[in-house]
Protein backbone atom coordinates (compact mmCIF):
# COMPACT_ATOMS: atom_id res chain seq x y z
CA UNK A 1 0.00 0.00 0.00
CA UNK A 2 2.67 2.16 1.02
CA UNK A 3 4.58 2.16 -2.46
CA UNK A 4 0.58 2.87 -3.90
CA UNK A 5 0.01 5.72 -1.74
CA UNK A 6 3.48 7.38 -2.63
CA UNK A 7 2.28 6.97 -6.44
CA UNK A 8 -1.03 8.77 -5.63
CA UNK A 9 0.48 11.70 -4.18
CA UNK A 10 2.84 12.67 -7.01
CA UNK A 11 0.70 15.62 -7.44
CA UNK A 12 0.52 16.87 -3.96
CA UNK A 13 4.51 16.39 -4.01
CA UNK A 14 4.35 18.44 -7.35
CA UNK A 15 2.61 21.03 -5.58
CA UNK A 16 4.66 20.68 -2.08
CA UNK A 17 7.35 21.30 -4.23
CA UNK A 18 6.62 23.95 -6.18
CA UNK A 19 5.84 25.36 -2.07
CA UNK A 20 9.51 24.78 -0.97
CA UNK A 21 10.75 26.60 -4.43
CA UNK A 22 8.13 29.53 -3.26
CA UNK A 23 9.44 29.58 0.42
CA UNK A 24 12.95 29.88 -0.62
CA UNK A 25 13.06 32.40 -4.08
CA UNK A 26 9.84 34.65 -2.11
CA UNK A 27 11.94 36.50 0.56
CA UNK A 28 14.56 37.34 -1.90
CA UNK A 29 12.55 38.96 -4.83
CA UNK A 30 9.55 40.18 -2.45
CA UNK A 31 9.78 43.32 -0.26
CA UNK A 32 9.73 42.82 3.33
CA UNK A 33 6.15 44.16 3.49
CA UNK A 34 4.70 41.56 1.17
CA UNK A 35 6.29 39.01 2.66
CA UNK A 36 4.25 39.96 6.09
CA UNK A 37 1.46 40.06 4.29
CA UNK A 38 2.34 36.63 2.76
CA UNK A 39 2.19 35.96 6.37
CA UNK A 40 -1.14 36.12 6.92
CA UNK A 41 -1.94 34.87 3.59
CA UNK A 42 -0.64 31.41 4.54
CA UNK A 43 -2.00 31.30 7.60
CA UNK A 44 -5.71 31.82 6.01
CA UNK A 45 -4.32 29.32 3.28
CA UNK A 46 -3.98 26.88 6.28
CA UNK A 47 -7.59 27.13 7.47
CA UNK A 48 -8.72 27.03 3.76
CA UNK A 49 -6.70 23.42 3.98
CA UNK A 50 -8.58 22.23 6.88
CA UNK A 51 -12.29 22.73 5.34
CA UNK A 52 -11.03 21.70 2.34
CA UNK A 53 -10.05 18.28 4.15
CA UNK A 54 -13.37 18.07 6.06
CA UNK A 55 -15.69 19.26 3.37
CA UNK A 56 -14.01 18.50 0.35
CA UNK A 57 -13.04 14.86 1.63
CA UNK A 58 -15.08 14.30 4.48
CA UNK A 59 -18.11 15.49 3.62
CA UNK A 60 -19.05 18.10 6.59
CA UNK A 61 -19.91 21.36 5.45
CA UNK A 62 -18.83 23.08 8.78
CA UNK A 63 -19.58 26.89 8.45
CA UNK A 64 -17.89 27.35 11.76
CA UNK A 65 -14.28 26.44 10.08
CA UNK A 66 -12.96 29.42 11.80
CA UNK A 67 -14.57 28.75 15.21
CA UNK A 68 -11.54 26.49 15.10
CA UNK A 69 -9.23 28.96 13.68
CA UNK A 70 -9.31 31.50 16.41
CA UNK A 71 -9.95 29.28 18.99
CA UNK A 72 -6.28 27.78 18.36
CA UNK A 73 -5.18 31.70 17.63
CA UNK A 74 -6.59 32.76 21.49
CA UNK A 75 -5.53 29.63 22.90
CA UNK A 76 -2.30 29.68 21.49
CA UNK A 77 -1.56 33.66 22.79
CA UNK A 78 -2.95 33.07 26.20
CA UNK A 79 -0.70 30.29 26.68
CA UNK A 80 2.32 32.19 24.82
CA UNK A 81 2.00 34.87 27.23
CA UNK A 82 1.35 32.61 31.00
CA UNK A 83 4.43 30.20 29.48
CA UNK A 84 6.49 33.03 28.36
CA UNK A 85 7.74 30.37 26.14
CA UNK A 86 5.59 29.75 22.57
CA UNK A 87 6.75 26.11 21.41
CA UNK A 88 4.50 24.38 24.09
CA UNK A 89 1.81 26.65 23.46
CA UNK A 90 1.52 25.73 20.11
CA UNK A 91 0.88 22.16 21.25
CA UNK A 92 -2.08 23.26 23.71
CA UNK A 93 -3.75 25.37 20.87
CA UNK A 94 -3.55 22.48 18.53
CA UNK A 95 -4.60 19.87 21.04
CA UNK A 96 -7.29 22.23 23.10
CA UNK A 97 -8.71 22.88 19.83
CA UNK A 98 -9.15 19.47 18.71
CA UNK A 99 -10.08 18.39 22.26
CA UNK A 100 -13.27 21.22 21.82
CA UNK A 101 -13.49 19.97 18.34
CA UNK A 102 -14.03 16.68 19.40
CA UNK A 103 -16.29 16.81 22.15
CA UNK A 104 -18.04 19.32 19.79
CA UNK A 105 -18.25 16.59 17.14
CA UNK A 106 -19.06 13.45 19.51
CA UNK A 107 -22.56 15.45 20.01
CA UNK A 108 -22.96 16.37 16.15
CA UNK A 109 -22.05 12.71 14.91
CA UNK A 110 -23.19 10.50 17.43
CA UNK A 111 -26.50 12.44 17.79
CA UNK A 112 -27.03 11.87 14.35
CA UNK A 113 -27.51 15.34 13.30
CA UNK A 114 -28.37 16.12 9.38
CA UNK A 115 -25.91 18.35 7.02
CA UNK A 116 -28.07 21.02 7.15
CA UNK A 117 -28.33 21.34 11.05
CA UNK A 118 -24.21 20.95 11.57
CA UNK A 119 -23.92 23.82 9.09
CA UNK A 120 -26.23 25.93 11.82
CA UNK A 121 -24.66 24.70 14.87
CA UNK A 122 -21.00 25.16 14.06
CA UNK A 123 -21.85 28.69 12.28
CA UNK A 124 -23.28 29.58 16.15
CA UNK A 125 -20.92 27.88 17.73
CA UNK A 126 -18.75 30.66 16.07
CA UNK A 127 -21.09 33.54 16.27
CA UNK A 128 -21.51 32.60 20.33
CA UNK A 129 -17.40 32.93 20.31
CA UNK A 130 -17.79 36.16 18.76
CA UNK A 131 -20.23 37.73 21.09
CA UNK A 132 -18.79 36.53 24.18
CA UNK A 133 -15.08 37.66 23.61
CA UNK A 134 -16.21 40.86 22.30
CA UNK A 135 -17.63 41.11 25.80
CA UNK A 136 -14.54 40.54 28.24
CA UNK A 137 -13.27 44.21 27.79
CA UNK A 138 -12.76 44.54 31.28
CA UNK A 139 -9.94 43.77 33.51
CA UNK A 140 -11.86 40.78 34.98
CA UNK A 141 -11.62 39.11 32.02
CA UNK A 142 -8.18 37.18 31.99
CA UNK A 143 -6.78 33.75 32.12
CA UNK A 144 -3.28 33.93 34.34
CA UNK A 145 -1.44 36.32 33.13
CA UNK A 146 -3.57 37.17 29.93
CA UNK A 147 -6.02 40.17 29.56
CA UNK A 148 -8.53 38.92 26.76
CA UNK A 149 -9.24 42.55 26.07
CA UNK A 150 -12.25 42.06 24.41
CA UNK A 151 -13.25 43.99 21.03
CA UNK A 152 -9.62 45.35 21.05
CA UNK A 153 -7.91 41.35 21.37
CA UNK A 154 -4.78 40.91 22.51
CA UNK A 155 -1.62 41.29 20.98
CA UNK A 156 0.02 38.17 20.41
CA UNK A 157 3.79 37.21 21.85
CA UNK A 158 6.28 36.52 18.57
CA UNK A 159 7.30 32.79 18.10
CA UNK A 160 10.61 31.86 19.86
CA UNK A 161 13.18 29.67 19.18
CA UNK A 162 12.07 25.75 20.71
CA UNK A 163 15.60 25.76 22.58
CA UNK A 164 16.11 29.80 23.61
CA UNK A 165 12.58 31.44 24.40
CA UNK A 166 14.47 34.64 24.63
CA UNK A 167 15.42 34.80 20.92
CA UNK A 168 12.39 36.15 19.30
CA UNK A 169 11.84 35.59 15.48
CA UNK A 170 11.96 38.23 13.26
CA UNK A 171 8.97 38.58 10.62
CA UNK A 172 11.11 36.83 7.86
CA UNK A 173 11.97 34.07 9.58
CA UNK A 174 8.04 33.58 10.77
CA UNK A 175 7.53 33.21 6.77
CA UNK A 176 9.95 30.55 6.60
CA UNK A 177 8.10 28.70 9.54
CA UNK A 178 4.68 29.48 8.38
CA UNK A 179 5.54 28.47 4.57
CA UNK A 180 6.65 25.18 6.54
CA UNK A 181 3.78 24.61 8.11
CA UNK A 182 1.82 25.23 5.12
CA UNK A 183 3.71 22.64 3.39
CA UNK A 184 3.69 20.03 5.66
CA UNK A 185 -0.14 20.02 6.40
CA UNK A 186 -0.21 19.98 2.91
CA UNK A 187 1.49 16.92 2.75
CA UNK A 188 -0.41 15.69 5.61
CA UNK A 189 -3.62 16.25 4.54
CA UNK A 190 -2.48 14.92 0.92
CA UNK A 191 -1.41 11.49 2.65
CA UNK A 192 -4.47 11.39 4.66
CA UNK A 193 -6.79 10.88 2.01
CA UNK A 194 -5.14 8.48 0.27
CA UNK A 195 -4.79 5.90 3.39
CA UNK A 196 -7.51 3.60 4.23
CA UNK A 197 -8.77 6.59 6.79
CA UNK A 198 -9.24 8.51 4.16
CA UNK A 199 -10.95 6.54 1.36
CA UNK A 200 -13.41 5.17 4.05
CA UNK A 201 -14.28 9.01 4.81
CA UNK A 202 -14.57 9.72 1.34
CA UNK A 203 -16.86 6.89 0.78
CA UNK A 204 -19.23 8.11 3.82
CA UNK A 205 -19.13 11.35 1.72
CA UNK A 206 -20.91 9.32 -0.93
CA UNK A 207 -22.74 7.49 0.54
CA UNK A 208 -23.40 7.18 4.47
CA UNK A 209 -25.83 4.35 4.64
CA UNK A 210 -23.66 2.38 2.55
CA UNK A 211 -20.82 2.32 4.17
CA UNK A 212 -22.56 1.47 6.83
CA UNK A 213 -23.91 -1.24 5.54
CA UNK A 214 -20.64 -2.56 4.65
CA UNK A 215 -19.80 -2.43 8.16
CA UNK A 216 -17.95 0.91 9.03
CA UNK A 217 -19.47 3.25 11.76
CA UNK A 218 -19.65 6.50 10.06
CA UNK A 219 -19.79 8.11 13.24
CA UNK A 220 -16.13 7.52 14.05
CA UNK A 221 -15.06 8.76 11.07
CA UNK A 222 -16.40 11.93 10.77
CA UNK A 223 -15.84 12.34 14.20
CA UNK A 224 -12.15 11.61 13.27
CA UNK A 225 -11.75 13.98 10.71
CA UNK A 226 -13.59 16.81 12.17
CA UNK A 227 -11.22 16.57 14.74
CA UNK A 228 -8.04 16.20 12.39
CA UNK A 229 -9.51 19.26 10.66
CA UNK A 230 -9.81 21.60 13.46
CA UNK A 231 -6.16 20.46 14.54
CA UNK A 232 -5.13 21.96 11.56
CA UNK A 233 -7.08 24.90 11.62
CA UNK A 234 -5.34 25.97 14.74
CA UNK A 235 -2.42 25.76 13.20
CA UNK A 236 -3.50 28.29 10.67
CA UNK A 237 -4.60 30.43 13.91
CA UNK A 238 -1.67 30.44 15.47
CA UNK A 239 0.45 31.25 12.44
CA UNK A 240 -2.30 34.31 12.13
CA UNK A 241 -1.80 35.46 15.30
CA UNK A 242 2.02 35.77 14.23
CA UNK A 243 1.29 37.43 11.09
CA UNK A 244 -0.86 39.88 12.53
CA UNK A 245 0.81 40.29 15.46
CA UNK A 246 -3.01 39.99 17.06
CA UNK A 247 -5.87 38.17 17.79
CA UNK A 248 -8.80 40.18 17.68
CA UNK A 249 -12.71 38.77 18.12
CA UNK A 250 -13.30 39.58 14.50
CA UNK A 251 -11.75 36.40 13.46
CA UNK A 252 -15.00 34.91 14.72
CA UNK A 253 -17.05 37.19 12.39
CA UNK A 254 -20.22 35.49 10.18
CA UNK A 255 -17.60 37.56 7.29
CA UNK A 256 -14.69 35.36 7.57
CA UNK A 257 -16.93 32.02 8.34
CA UNK A 258 -18.47 32.65 5.08
CA UNK A 259 -14.93 33.36 3.24
CA UNK A 260 -13.82 30.23 4.32
CA UNK A 261 -16.55 28.23 2.09
CA UNK A 262 -15.58 30.70 -0.35
CA UNK A 263 -12.20 29.81 -0.72
CA UNK A 264 -13.27 25.79 -0.76
CA UNK A 265 -15.98 26.77 -3.37
CA UNK A 266 -13.90 28.54 -5.45
CA UNK A 267 -10.99 26.65 -5.62
CA UNK A 268 -13.03 23.20 -5.56
CA UNK A 269 -14.56 20.82 -3.26
CA UNK A 270 -12.29 17.29 -3.41
CA UNK A 271 -9.25 18.83 -4.02
CA UNK A 272 -6.30 20.37 -1.54
CA UNK A 273 -4.60 22.40 -4.28
CA UNK A 274 -7.19 24.73 -4.72
CA UNK A 275 -8.52 25.77 -1.74
CA UNK A 276 -4.98 26.73 -0.71
CA UNK A 277 -4.47 28.40 -4.16
CA UNK A 278 -7.75 30.41 -4.29
CA UNK A 279 -6.87 31.82 -0.95
CA UNK A 280 -3.70 33.23 -1.92
CA UNK A 281 -5.56 34.56 -5.39
CA UNK A 282 -8.88 35.76 -3.25
CA UNK A 283 -6.51 37.46 -0.39
CA UNK A 284 -4.74 39.36 -2.83
CA UNK A 285 -7.95 40.12 -4.57
CA UNK A 286 -9.28 41.87 -1.23
CA UNK A 287 -5.99 43.82 -0.54
CA UNK A 288 -5.87 45.16 -4.63
CA UNK A 289 -9.77 46.18 -3.98
CA UNK A 290 -8.71 47.75 -0.88
CA UNK A 291 -6.28 50.29 -2.11
CA UNK A 292 -9.68 51.70 -4.66
CA UNK A 293 -12.66 52.70 -3.65
CA UNK A 294 -14.84 52.40 -6.74
CA UNK A 295 -16.13 49.13 -6.05
CA UNK A 296 -16.97 47.72 -2.66
CA UNK A 297 -14.91 44.74 -1.32
CA UNK A 298 -17.57 42.51 -0.15
CA UNK A 299 -20.39 43.60 -3.51
CA UNK A 300 -17.33 41.58 -5.12
CA UNK A 301 -16.61 38.66 -3.56
CA UNK A 302 -20.42 38.08 -2.82
CA UNK A 303 -19.86 38.37 -7.16
CA UNK A 304 -17.25 35.77 -7.49
CA UNK A 305 -18.85 33.70 -5.14
CA UNK A 306 -21.99 33.90 -7.37
CA UNK A 307 -20.40 33.17 -10.48
CA UNK A 308 -18.81 30.07 -9.39
CA UNK A 309 -21.81 28.50 -7.56
CA UNK A 310 -23.38 29.41 -11.41
CA UNK A 311 -21.00 28.51 -13.85
CA UNK A 312 -17.74 26.72 -12.56
CA UNK A 313 -19.97 24.48 -9.77
CA UNK A 314 -16.70 22.33 -9.10
CA UNK A 315 -14.50 25.12 -8.52
CA UNK A 316 -11.27 26.09 -10.45
CA UNK A 317 -8.90 22.81 -9.79
CA UNK A 318 -11.48 19.90 -10.48
CA UNK A 319 -12.79 22.08 -13.97
CA UNK A 320 -9.06 22.59 -14.71
CA UNK A 321 -8.54 18.37 -14.18
CA UNK A 322 -11.30 17.72 -16.56
CA UNK A 323 -10.43 19.87 -18.85
CA UNK A 324 -6.81 18.29 -18.76
CA UNK A 325 -8.00 14.58 -19.27
CA UNK A 326 -10.77 15.01 -21.95
CA UNK A 327 -7.61 16.52 -23.90
CA UNK A 328 -5.41 13.65 -22.89
CA UNK A 329 -8.61 11.46 -23.84
CA UNK A 330 -8.27 12.60 -27.41
CA UNK A 331 -4.37 12.61 -27.32
CA UNK A 332 -3.69 8.58 -26.46
CA UNK A 333 -4.32 6.73 -29.63
CA UNK A 334 -1.46 8.58 -31.48
CA UNK A 335 0.57 7.92 -28.34
CA UNK A 336 -0.71 4.47 -28.24
CA UNK A 337 0.59 4.16 -31.82
CA UNK A 338 4.07 5.50 -31.05
CA UNK A 339 4.23 3.59 -28.05
CA UNK A 340 3.87 0.24 -29.50
CA UNK A 341 6.65 -1.08 -31.80
CA UNK A 342 8.84 0.49 -28.59
CA UNK A 343 7.67 -1.81 -26.26
CA UNK A 344 8.36 -4.77 -28.74
CA UNK A 345 11.76 -4.20 -29.43
CA UNK A 346 12.16 -4.09 -25.49
CA UNK A 347 10.76 -7.36 -25.83
CA UNK B 1 -36.51 -29.85 0.49
CA UNK B 2 -34.70 -26.84 2.39
CA UNK B 3 -30.90 -27.65 3.05
CA UNK B 4 -30.98 -26.97 6.72
CA UNK B 5 -27.56 -27.87 8.34
CA UNK B 6 -28.29 -27.48 11.85
CA UNK B 7 -27.56 -24.07 13.18
CA UNK B 8 -29.81 -21.01 12.80
CA UNK B 9 -27.83 -18.00 11.85
CA UNK B 10 -31.25 -15.79 12.11
CA UNK B 11 -33.96 -15.61 14.29
CA UNK B 12 -36.94 -13.15 15.09
CA UNK B 13 -39.14 -13.68 17.98
CA UNK B 14 -42.59 -11.77 18.07
CA UNK B 15 -40.71 -8.83 15.66
CA UNK B 16 -42.90 -5.62 15.47
CA UNK B 17 -42.50 -2.49 13.81
CA UNK B 18 -45.31 0.00 14.33
CA UNK B 19 -45.73 3.22 12.07
CA UNK B 20 -48.01 5.10 14.51
CA UNK B 21 -51.21 3.03 14.44
CA UNK B 22 -50.07 0.82 11.44
CA UNK B 23 -48.60 -2.06 12.07
CA UNK B 24 -46.42 -2.73 9.21
CA UNK B 25 -44.57 -5.80 10.84
CA UNK B 26 -46.49 -7.55 13.24
CA UNK B 27 -45.30 -10.40 16.17
CA UNK B 28 -43.23 -11.96 13.68
CA UNK B 29 -41.38 -15.22 14.64
CA UNK B 30 -38.90 -16.17 11.34
CA UNK B 31 -36.12 -18.86 11.64
CA UNK B 32 -33.20 -19.41 8.51
CA UNK B 33 -31.00 -22.08 9.22
CA UNK B 34 -27.35 -22.17 7.88
CA UNK B 35 -26.87 -22.42 4.30
CA UNK B 36 -30.43 -21.78 3.34
CA UNK B 37 -31.75 -20.05 0.52
CA UNK B 38 -34.74 -17.92 1.23
CA UNK B 39 -37.33 -15.91 -0.47
CA UNK B 40 -39.72 -13.14 1.44
CA UNK B 41 -42.61 -12.22 -0.64
CA UNK B 42 -45.49 -10.34 -0.67
CA UNK B 43 -47.88 -7.87 -2.08
CA UNK B 44 -46.96 -4.41 -1.52
CA UNK B 45 -47.26 -3.12 2.54
CA UNK B 46 -47.14 -6.29 3.15
CA UNK B 47 -44.18 -5.48 5.48
CA UNK B 48 -41.19 -7.29 3.77
CA UNK B 49 -38.83 -4.29 2.81
CA UNK B 50 -39.16 -3.12 7.00
CA UNK B 51 -38.68 -7.03 7.94
CA UNK B 52 -35.78 -6.10 6.02
CA UNK B 53 -34.95 -3.03 7.36
CA UNK B 54 -35.52 -4.27 10.88
CA UNK B 55 -32.98 -6.92 10.51
CA UNK B 56 -30.38 -4.85 8.58
CA UNK B 57 -31.10 -2.63 11.56
CA UNK B 58 -32.00 0.55 9.43
CA UNK B 59 -35.02 0.29 11.50
CA UNK B 60 -35.32 -0.07 15.29
CA UNK B 61 -38.08 -2.48 15.75
CA UNK B 62 -40.87 -1.35 17.88
CA UNK B 63 -41.08 -4.78 19.95
CA UNK B 64 -39.41 -8.30 19.57
CA UNK B 65 -35.92 -9.60 19.27
CA UNK B 66 -33.60 -9.95 16.79
CA UNK B 67 -30.93 -12.71 16.68
CA UNK B 68 -27.99 -12.92 14.49
CA UNK B 69 -26.05 -15.91 15.36
CA UNK B 70 -27.25 -16.29 18.66
CA UNK B 71 -26.25 -12.85 19.01
CA UNK B 72 -29.04 -9.83 20.49
CA UNK B 73 -28.88 -7.41 17.01
CA UNK B 74 -32.14 -5.64 18.44
CA UNK B 75 -32.00 -2.24 17.39
CA UNK B 76 -28.24 -2.66 16.65
CA UNK B 77 -26.65 0.07 14.24
CA UNK B 78 -26.32 -1.01 10.22
CA UNK B 79 -22.53 -1.10 10.76
CA UNK B 80 -22.96 -3.23 13.78
CA UNK B 81 -25.13 -5.96 11.69
CA UNK B 82 -22.71 -5.68 8.45
CA UNK B 83 -19.49 -6.07 10.76
CA UNK B 84 -20.84 -9.56 12.12
CA UNK B 85 -20.11 -10.36 8.53
CA UNK B 86 -23.45 -9.95 7.15
CA UNK B 87 -23.49 -8.17 3.09
CA UNK B 88 -26.68 -6.53 2.55
CA UNK B 89 -28.10 -5.03 -0.18
CA UNK B 90 -30.59 -2.19 -0.36
CA UNK B 91 -33.94 -1.99 -2.17
CA UNK B 92 -32.66 1.37 -3.90
CA UNK B 93 -29.07 1.10 -5.56
CA UNK B 94 -26.98 2.46 -3.02
CA UNK B 95 -23.23 2.85 -4.12
CA UNK B 96 -20.68 5.48 -4.08
CA UNK B 97 -21.69 7.67 -6.94
CA UNK B 98 -18.15 9.54 -6.79
CA UNK B 99 -16.20 6.66 -6.88
CA UNK B 100 -15.47 4.04 -9.28
CA UNK B 101 -16.13 0.23 -9.69
CA UNK B 102 -13.11 -0.39 -8.30
CA UNK B 103 -13.05 2.25 -5.57
CA UNK B 104 -16.29 0.87 -4.74
CA UNK B 105 -15.33 -2.84 -4.40
CA UNK B 106 -11.86 -1.74 -2.32
CA UNK B 107 -13.78 0.05 0.52
CA UNK B 108 -15.89 -3.57 0.97
CA UNK B 109 -12.94 -5.63 0.74
CA UNK B 110 -11.04 -3.30 2.69
CA UNK B 111 -13.18 -3.52 5.53
CA UNK B 112 -12.21 -7.30 6.18
CA UNK B 113 -8.51 -7.26 4.64
CA UNK B 114 -5.30 -5.74 4.38
CA UNK B 115 -4.53 -3.84 1.00
CA UNK B 116 -2.80 -6.72 -1.48
CA UNK B 117 -5.30 -8.88 -0.30
CA UNK B 118 -8.38 -6.17 -0.59
CA UNK B 119 -7.02 -5.45 -4.24
CA UNK B 120 -6.97 -9.46 -5.55
CA UNK B 121 -10.16 -9.74 -4.35
CA UNK B 122 -11.79 -6.72 -5.87
CA UNK B 123 -10.05 -8.52 -9.29
CA UNK B 124 -10.92 -11.54 -8.76
CA UNK B 125 -14.98 -10.27 -8.15
CA UNK B 126 -14.47 -8.21 -11.01
CA UNK B 127 -13.88 -10.73 -12.78
CA UNK B 128 -16.45 -12.84 -11.42
CA UNK B 129 -18.84 -10.82 -12.34
CA UNK B 130 -17.71 -9.66 -15.85
CA UNK B 131 -17.23 -5.93 -14.70
CA UNK B 132 -14.26 -5.55 -16.52
CA UNK B 133 -14.68 -3.17 -19.24
CA UNK B 134 -16.31 -0.50 -16.62
CA UNK B 135 -14.01 -1.38 -13.67
CA UNK B 136 -12.72 2.35 -13.97
CA UNK B 137 -15.54 3.92 -14.45
CA UNK B 138 -17.47 6.49 -12.07
CA UNK B 139 -20.71 4.55 -10.58
CA UNK B 140 -22.84 7.93 -11.30
CA UNK B 141 -22.21 7.34 -15.20
CA UNK B 142 -23.35 4.03 -15.28
CA UNK B 143 -26.91 2.16 -16.21
CA UNK B 144 -29.17 1.02 -13.72
CA UNK B 145 -28.48 -2.29 -13.94
CA UNK B 146 -24.43 -1.97 -13.75
CA UNK B 147 -25.21 -0.24 -10.53
CA UNK B 148 -26.91 -3.07 -9.25
CA UNK B 149 -24.34 -5.39 -10.25
CA UNK B 150 -21.58 -3.14 -8.62
CA UNK B 151 -24.00 -3.43 -5.25
CA UNK B 152 -23.40 -7.10 -5.79
CA UNK B 153 -20.55 -7.28 -6.00
CA UNK B 154 -19.46 -4.91 -2.75
CA UNK B 155 -21.70 -7.94 -1.17
CA UNK B 156 -19.85 -11.04 -3.03
CA UNK B 157 -16.19 -9.17 -2.51
CA UNK B 158 -16.21 -8.90 1.32
CA UNK B 159 -17.47 -13.24 1.54
CA UNK B 160 -20.25 -12.50 4.03
CA UNK B 161 -21.58 -15.99 5.19
CA UNK B 162 -25.36 -14.57 5.36
CA UNK B 163 -25.91 -12.21 2.79
CA UNK B 164 -29.44 -10.20 3.06
CA UNK B 165 -30.78 -9.03 -0.44
CA UNK B 166 -33.78 -6.46 -0.69
CA UNK B 167 -34.83 -6.69 -4.28
CA UNK B 168 -31.64 -7.54 -6.51
CA UNK B 169 -33.50 -7.99 -9.77
CA UNK B 170 -35.51 -4.67 -9.45
CA UNK B 171 -34.43 -2.79 -12.86
CA UNK B 172 -33.04 -5.30 -14.50
CA UNK B 173 -32.96 -6.73 -18.19
CA UNK B 174 -33.85 -10.35 -18.70
CA UNK B 175 -30.28 -11.86 -18.72
CA UNK B 176 -29.18 -9.54 -15.89
CA UNK B 177 -31.85 -11.45 -13.93
CA UNK B 178 -30.75 -14.94 -15.05
CA UNK B 179 -27.53 -13.72 -14.50
CA UNK B 180 -28.15 -12.34 -10.99
CA UNK B 181 -29.87 -16.10 -10.05
CA UNK B 182 -26.83 -17.79 -10.79
CA UNK B 183 -24.95 -15.29 -8.55
CA UNK B 184 -26.90 -16.32 -5.68
CA UNK B 185 -27.00 -19.82 -6.60
CA UNK B 186 -23.37 -19.41 -6.40
CA UNK B 187 -23.83 -17.23 -3.24
CA UNK B 188 -25.86 -19.63 -1.55
CA UNK B 189 -22.92 -22.34 -2.03
CA UNK B 190 -20.83 -20.59 0.77
CA UNK B 191 -23.05 -18.75 2.57
CA UNK B 192 -26.96 -18.19 3.97
CA UNK B 193 -29.21 -16.05 1.79
CA UNK B 194 -32.63 -13.89 2.44
CA UNK B 195 -33.85 -12.38 -0.78
CA UNK B 196 -36.80 -10.76 -0.70
CA UNK B 197 -38.18 -10.58 -4.32
CA UNK B 198 -41.49 -8.95 -6.06
CA UNK B 199 -40.26 -10.87 -9.60
CA UNK B 200 -42.44 -14.41 -9.42
CA UNK B 201 -40.27 -15.48 -12.44
CA UNK B 202 -36.87 -14.47 -10.41
CA UNK B 203 -37.86 -16.10 -7.41
CA UNK B 204 -38.73 -19.55 -9.34
CA UNK B 205 -35.22 -19.51 -10.72
CA UNK B 206 -33.69 -19.46 -7.39
CA UNK B 207 -36.40 -20.47 -4.41
CA UNK B 208 -36.00 -23.01 -2.26
CA UNK B 209 -38.30 -22.21 0.70
CA UNK B 210 -40.15 -19.08 0.79
CA UNK B 211 -41.86 -16.86 3.10
CA UNK B 212 -45.24 -15.75 2.15
CA UNK B 213 -45.72 -11.86 3.82
CA UNK B 214 -49.30 -10.63 4.23
CA UNK B 215 -50.84 -7.57 6.59
CA UNK B 216 -47.29 -7.43 8.39
CA UNK B 217 -47.27 -10.99 9.30
CA UNK B 218 -45.97 -14.54 7.54
CA UNK B 219 -49.30 -16.07 6.09
CA UNK B 220 -47.42 -19.12 5.46
CA UNK B 221 -43.92 -20.85 4.74
CA UNK B 222 -43.63 -22.90 1.98
CA UNK B 223 -42.50 -23.83 -1.22
CA UNK B 224 -43.35 -21.71 -4.24
CA UNK B 225 -45.36 -24.67 -6.22
CA UNK B 226 -46.96 -25.13 -2.83
CA UNK B 227 -47.43 -21.92 -2.27
CA UNK B 228 -48.92 -20.97 -5.78
CA UNK B 229 -51.16 -24.11 -5.32
CA UNK B 230 -52.67 -22.47 -1.52
CA UNK B 231 -56.41 -20.98 -2.57
CA UNK B 232 -55.38 -18.40 0.32
CA UNK B 233 -51.93 -17.36 -1.01
CA UNK B 234 -53.46 -16.84 -4.33
CA UNK B 235 -56.24 -14.82 -3.13
CA UNK B 236 -53.57 -12.35 -1.01
CA UNK B 237 -50.91 -12.29 -3.58
CA UNK B 238 -50.81 -14.46 -6.91
CA UNK B 239 -54.73 -13.87 -7.60
CA UNK B 240 -54.06 -10.83 -9.72
CA UNK B 241 -51.45 -12.46 -11.74
CA UNK B 242 -52.25 -16.10 -12.02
Amino acid sequence: MNNGILRNMRPTFFYAFLGLVFMFAAPNVLQLFTIINLTTAIALAVLALSLALIWGYGGILCFGQVAFFGLGAYAYTIAAINFGDTTPAILVAVMITAAFAAALGYFIFFGRVSDVYLGVITLTVTLIFFSLIRRTSGPEYKIGKALLGGFNGVSSPPLNLPWDRSSFLFPEHVFYVAMAALILCYLFVGWLVHTRFGRVCVAIRENELRAELLGYDSRLYKLGIFTIGAGIAAIGGVLFCNGVGRITPDVFSLYNAALTIIWVIVGGRGTLIGPVGATFALFYLTSALGGQSLLNNNLVLGVILIVFVLLVPKGVAPTVTDWVMARRKKAPKRVRRRARPQTERME
Amino acid sequence: MTRQRGDVVVETRGLCMHFGGVRAVDQVDFTLFDRELRCLIGPNGAGKSTFFKCLTGQLTPTAGEVLIRGQDMTGAEPFEVASLGVGIKTQVPNVFDGLTVDENLWVSARRWHDDRRARALVSETIERLRLGDIRKMQLGRLAHGQRQWVELGMVVVAEPWLVLLDEPAAGMTHEETFRTAELIEEINKTSALIVVEHDMQFIRLISRKVTLFHEGGILMEDTMDAISADKRAREVYLGHRA
